[in-house]
């Protein structure tokens, strides 16, 4: 076989969350009553960028056959804390921003270390780390409020080149200077290895905690980048439960329709991005097609429903039923 | 044969290197002597300390005791890492490779050439495409998924891997298990070369006849100790059985009765099966009261068989009739149900046969638990009563029936998955490999009570890799080869020359013909 | 005596008594005595029969929540079936003497359904629970959200729904925790007396062997997961009984101490291992604990960070897996 035809096979779930997407997109523009313009863009992308960041979150995370139910919680954390710091002078923004993302690598570096010294098992550790940083959360903005550096945050919610939503741009740029190098360093082809099979990772010499607690970090820094991103938008910071674990769930969503596996070992944090896009652009369908605004939770919904019944149907496939039991 | 020159000082050396694990001693003041250039044997029964002595020297466990020396020095290593730095690479059964990487990325996973911080692809691929030259298998492309390999391929990216690594001391366990015979012998013109280049190899195998080949000097274990080393070929296969097991060794079978022809349907008519590529119209019969032998190299299709008469497999074609009457088992649930009454004792008793933290009695009941309910609630004494029955009857050394199964011995733990298939009444037992990796003593009682059932009116198929099995146990052997039937031995014609020759595609023979499966 | 022996005995006696269980009442017990300290009532039957009645909600909740992980699965439906539990059966009370008769089984075959549907997904299509629960969530929302016209529900409970939640029959004792013990008492002997509950343990345990055991896998998945729905929509059930009504995400606030509960109570969440005393202990200690951090007035922010270093402290107790060396 070609090289192509591996290349293909093996992005296989992104390529189709791209696809998938630009379809959607297509049909929304099309359908928008203000049509293809570079408001209607910007406004999707900046809803869009916002669940892709915790989506490229909870790749991470479940590359290696993990899961990271905190990941919604560190998204408002950061948020919060964002309100409080990023504020004031350039030099002090900066500093603030800066603040913030520590903070999100010191959440991803407290879930690592629970689930890799504490040796739990990383769906119960987070629910509980979860409800740790959302308090943390409620003491810094036990009701919304606060502020943000004004410039910073108009730049990157606005247009560049008068056409091109910044946002979009920016992620690209996280994309380019996290996902890349980290996809194709060793760090992150252990995490890889680490998903498809922990035992033959070990018994290959690859560094397995040191990998996994990268892995865990990287996905604090992205939910910081999130939340960050949430401030310049929102232009406040809220402590609230249900935008917290609507993101967490979302992300889960996202990182599926985006072909990364939930059991570990394969998919691509691009997947995810697309997928969280796809599954944002589904949400504002109703609205173009002007259906009562009632029903879009339910339309979201049963598209997440076939979906995941399409993608994750792998019955068909196998010959030999005992591959369906690992 | 050019021997590269013996050097007088040993490259590695175990000295009294001792493991336990809980109560079991794995290891017991074990020494072992290796020399550069030299292929050396490991031989022993299952339990007696050889993959603890590999995974030692390989640092995937730590001694308790004793120590190992590299050119004289010592080493402790506290991970593979660690021995792979230190020039020791070893092989496992079970494979190290990662299924969802690449071939490529596989071979290179644990030291990757870098550039500016990131893995080099094209270097990575052009030390893929190096080693796998130098393993023998060049037509493997390195950017294949793992995953995607069949399990004969992955063996070969597998010894790629540890050439990769530039050893200075390779160590096989059971590494030609899963090779296909033509693989086989590319593996041993790799090897032999290694040999010649200075490198040491260390392995374990049970095919007396690939140590024959191979080795220069072998050395057995019995309970964890090195109880004799001997240059290849000054020993007997006998003497050599006779040290593993510390005892004087007979191949004891029950006497098989002799051929009686019945007017009945047979128990079990299989017509025309086929399934994906693996399974090539394969047709045979086996009577009430027979015991009939799947034979054959590795991987030609005997799993496939066996898991398909039990209906694990989708997409099997052709005619499967029990007692004359048509049926298509589509699960295990169905091939168990008293119309077909079919049991599996499957391939591997720790994954598939049993639940190991559940209590013996949880597991003896779990085929059977029609047997022991009324109506969905389970009846405790009538669980108990016929749990005791099944124990009794096959001899099984438990504490008490709420041990957790994981305890038990290995051939404990097989009588135990036999004994839950018993409960369950089956007129046709299905056996896969019945008898890896469980010491002689059970072994026999497991050939007995085999032809124990047949007598009873059972109809049994079992396939198993010793060929000593298939002609002490079986009334007729089937040799598949390539997914088809080979040819169908009776009594006495079953013998190994015979049982060789049509396993490996050779020898005067003629073409099956139809009904040749069935018995006259 | 030898060591195996020894070990032997030590087993057989841990296996009575399940070491998490007894160290979870043992913290339950602990709990009450530290909250003596700031208040004499603490002790008083009056609060312990308020926290146990309290409980018995989750409890309901917590029991199909079990089962589900007892299998090696999860279930992140909860929240919205609990919701169409309520919704649905009080919805059911508005429709006239018959509905108001069948208001309880109707809100609890709402749960069923969607339950069969998650279990459908998980047994014959193989998805990810995790993942299928997450959508059927998402359905039932989107369902609730239609139906209630994005309003807070108005419909009230019937009088026997009140009645479960809130009435008294027995020698004062909560009917709530007399439905939670009935509900429990079943669970303990589906799981320890029944084919289904040894065939949830052994699938739990090692699916592939319980498969070529010839067990029906997927009959026990789909009705395992039909069992969770059923019991998550009549903690919804009981849940509007108690407030007399229904309301918007009202199943939100159970999810995370449901699995907290189970998991805190000794089961593995990957299946296999799990005793239901385990399950009643672990739903009491989340009960008393969120009761006790009301009680001292925690503001709401203490209250979720000490929910959570309290669970990870208690997991790193006994739920560490172990070292494969």
């Amino acid at each position: 076989m070609s090289d192509w035809r591996y290349r293909l096979g093996q992005n296989r779930g992104t390529l189709l969350a791209f696809a998938f997407f630009i379809v959607m997109f297509a049909i929304y523009v099309s359908n928008h009553p203000a049509g293809f313009s570079a408001n209607v863009v910007q406004t999707a992308a900046n809803k869009g960028v916002l669940l892709a960041l915790v989506a490229m979150a909870q790749t991470f995370v479940v590359l290696t056959a993990g899961i990271d139910l905190s990941v919604g919680m560190v998204f408002v954390l950061t948020n919060c804390l964002a309100s409080w710091i990023v504020v004031g002078t350039g030099l002090t923004a900066t500093a603030g921003v800066a603040g913030v993302l520590l903070t999100g690598l010191a959440c991803g570096a407290i879930n690592g270390l629970i689930v890799i010294y504490g040796r739990l098992q990383p769906i119960v550790a987070t629910i509980a780390t979860g409800a740790v940083f959302f308090g943390f959360a409620l003491l810094l903005r036990p009701v919304p409020g606060g502020d943000v550096y004004g410039p910073l945050a108009d730049a990157l919610t606005g247009r560049v080149f008068g056409v091109l939503p910044a946002s979009l741009v920016a992620l690209g740029a996280v994309v380019l200077v996290v996902w890349i190098p980290y996809s194709r360093s060793a760090v992150g082809r252990a995490a890889y290895a680490i998903g498809s099979s922990e035992t033959a990772a070990y018994m290959s010499g690859v560094p397995v905690g040191a990998a996994k607690f990268c892995a865990y970090l990287l996905s604090g820094l992205a939910a910081a980048l999130g939340g960050l991103f949430l401030t310049f938008v929102t232009y406040s910071g809220e402590a609230s439960a249900a935008i917290g674990n609507t993101y967490t769930l979302f992300s889960i969503a996202a990182v599926v329709l985006g072909g990364v596996s939930l059991f570990g070992g394969s998919g691509s944090a691009i997947g995810a991005i697309f997928g969280a896009l796809m599954f944002r652009t589904i949400g504002d369908l109703l609205f173009v097609f002007n259906l009562d605004p009632l029903w879009q939770p339910l339309f979201q919904g049963l598209v997440l429903l076939a979906a995941v019944c399409v993608g994750s149907a792998r019955l068909f496939q196998v010959r030999n039923r005992l591959e369906l039991f690992p | 044969m050019n021997r590269a020159e013996q050097t007088d000082s040993p490259i590695l050396r175990m000295e009294g290197v001792s493991k336990r694990y809980g109560g079991v001693r794995a290891l017991a003041s074990a020494d072992l002597i290796v020399f550069a250039g030299r292929i050396h044997a490991v031989l022993g029964e299952n339990g007696a300390g050889k993959s603890t002595l590999i995974k030692i020297l390989a640092g995937v466990v730590t001694p308790d005791a004793g120590r190992v020396l590299l050119d004289g020095a010592e080493v402790a290593f506290d991970s593979p890492a660690a021995a792979n730095r230190a020039g020791i690479v070893c092989i496992f059964q079970e494979l190290s490779l990662v299924p969802d990487l690449s071939v490529a990325d596989n071979i290179a996973i644990s030291n990757p050439p870098r550039r500016f911080g990131m893995i080099d692809r094209r270097a990575q691929r052009r030390l893929a495409e190096d080693a796998l030259e130098r393993a023998g298998a060049p037509d493997i492309h390195p950017m294949a998924l793992v995953k995607d390999l069949p399990l004969s391929r992955r063996q070969m990216v597998e010894i790629a891997k540890a050439l990769a690594r530039k050893p200075r001391v390779l160590i096989l366990d059971e590494a030609t298990s899963a090779l296909t015979a033509a693989d086989v012998a590319k593996v041993f013109v790799v090897l032999k070369r290694l040999r010649q280049e200075g490198l040491a190899l260390l392995f374990i195998s049970h095919r007396m006849h690939e140590i024959a080949e191979l080795a220069d000097e072998c050395t057995v274990f019995r309970n964890g100790a090195n109880v004799a080393t001997y240059a290849a070929g000054t020993k007997t296969d006998n003497e050599v059985v006779e040290m593993m097991i510390g005892r004087e060794y007979s191949h004891v079978f029950p006497p098989k009765p002799a051929a009686r022809a019945t007017a009945a349907a047979p128990l079990l008519e299989v017509r025309n099966l086929s399934w994906a590529d693996r399974l090539r119209d394969i047709s045979f019969t086996a009577e009430a009261g027979e015991v009939v032998g799947l034979g054959g190299l590795d991987g030609q299709g005997q799993r496939e068989l066996l898991l398909a008469l039990f209906g694990v497999l989708r997409g099997v074609s052709g005619e499967i009739r029990i007692a004359g009457v048509p049926a298509s088992p589509s699960s295990p649930h169905a091939a168990k149900a008293k119309r077909i009454g079919m049991a599996l004792i499957p391939e591997d008793r720790k994954t598939e046969g049993l639940m190991l933290p559940m209590s013996v009695r949880e597991n003896l009941s779990f085929a059977a638990l029609p047997r022991v309910s009324t109506g969905g609630v389970i009846d405790s004494a009538r669980e108990h009563a016929l749990v005791a029955e099944m124990i009794d009857l096959l001899d099984i050394h438990v504490a008490g029936t709420d041990a957790p199964a994981g305890s038990l011995s290995g051939g404990n733990q097989q009588k135990v998955v036999i004994a839950k298939w018993l409960m369950a009444e089956p007129r046709i037992i299905l056996l896969n490999d019945p008898t890896r990796g469980i010491d002689v003593g059970t072994k026999q009682e497991i050939y007995r009570l085999l032809r124990r059932l047949a007598d009873q009116g059972a109809a049994i198929v079992f396939y198993t890799t010793d060929y000593d099995e298939l002609i002490g146990c079986c009334d007729r052997a089937l040799v598949l080869y390539d997914g088809a039937v080979r040819r169908v031995l009776r009594g006495a014609e079953i013998t190994e020359r015979a049982l060789i020759a049509s396993a490996l595609n050779i020898g005067a023979e003629t073409p099956v013909a139809a009904g040749e499966g069935s018995r006259p | 005596m030898s060591e195996g022996t020894q070990t032997r005995l030590a087993g057989a006696f841990l296996r009575r008594v399940d070491p998490p269980v007894a160290i979870a009442f043992g913290c339950v017990i602990a709990m009450l005595l530290l909250g003596s300290l700031y208040s004499r009532s603490f002790l008083s039957p009056e609060y312990l029969l308020q926290q146990l009645k309290v409980a018995s909600f989750l409890g309901v909740i917590a029991t199909g929540t079990m089962i589900v992980i007892l299998l090696g699965q999860i279930d992140l439906s909860i929240p919205w079936v609990v919701a169409v539990g309520g919704m649905m059966s009080t919805a059911a009370t508005g429709w006239g003497p018959v509905g108001e008769a069948m208001a309880i089984p109707f809100g609890v075959a709402c749960g069923i359904a969607l339950g069969l549907v998650n279990g459908f997904g998980v047994a014959y299509l193989r998805i990810p629970s995790m993942i299928i629960t997450l959508a059927v969530n998402a359905v039932a929302q989107g369902l609730m959200v239609v139906h209630t016209g994005g309003f807070s529900p108005q419909d009230s409970s019937s009088p026997a729904m009140r009645a479960l939640a809130t009435g008294e029959v027995v020698f004062g004792l909560p009917n709530a925790l007399i439905v939670w013990g009935v509900v429990g008492a079943g669970a303990i002997f589906l799981l320890n007396r029944t084919t289904f509950g040894r065939a949830v343990y052994g699938i739990g345990n090692r699916e592939r062997a319980a498969y070529l055991s010839g067990i029906d896998t997927q009959r026990v998945v789909l009705i395992a997961f039909a069992l969770a729905g059923g019991l998550s929509a009549f903690g919804g059930v009981l849940l509007a009984g108690y407030a007399s009504k229904a309301a918007q995400a009202m199943g939100d606030a159970y999810l995370l101490p449901a699995i907290a509960a189970v998991v805190l109570g000794g089961a593995s969440i990957l299946g296999g291992r799990g005793n239901y005393l385990g399950t009643v202990a672990g739903v009491i200690l989340i009960t008393l604990l969120q009761s006790i951090l009301s009680v001292v007035q925690m503001p709401e922010a203490g209250r979720q960070i000490t929910y959570g270093v309290v669970i990870i402290a208690m997991l790193l107790l006994y739920g560490r897996e172990s070292l494969a060396r």
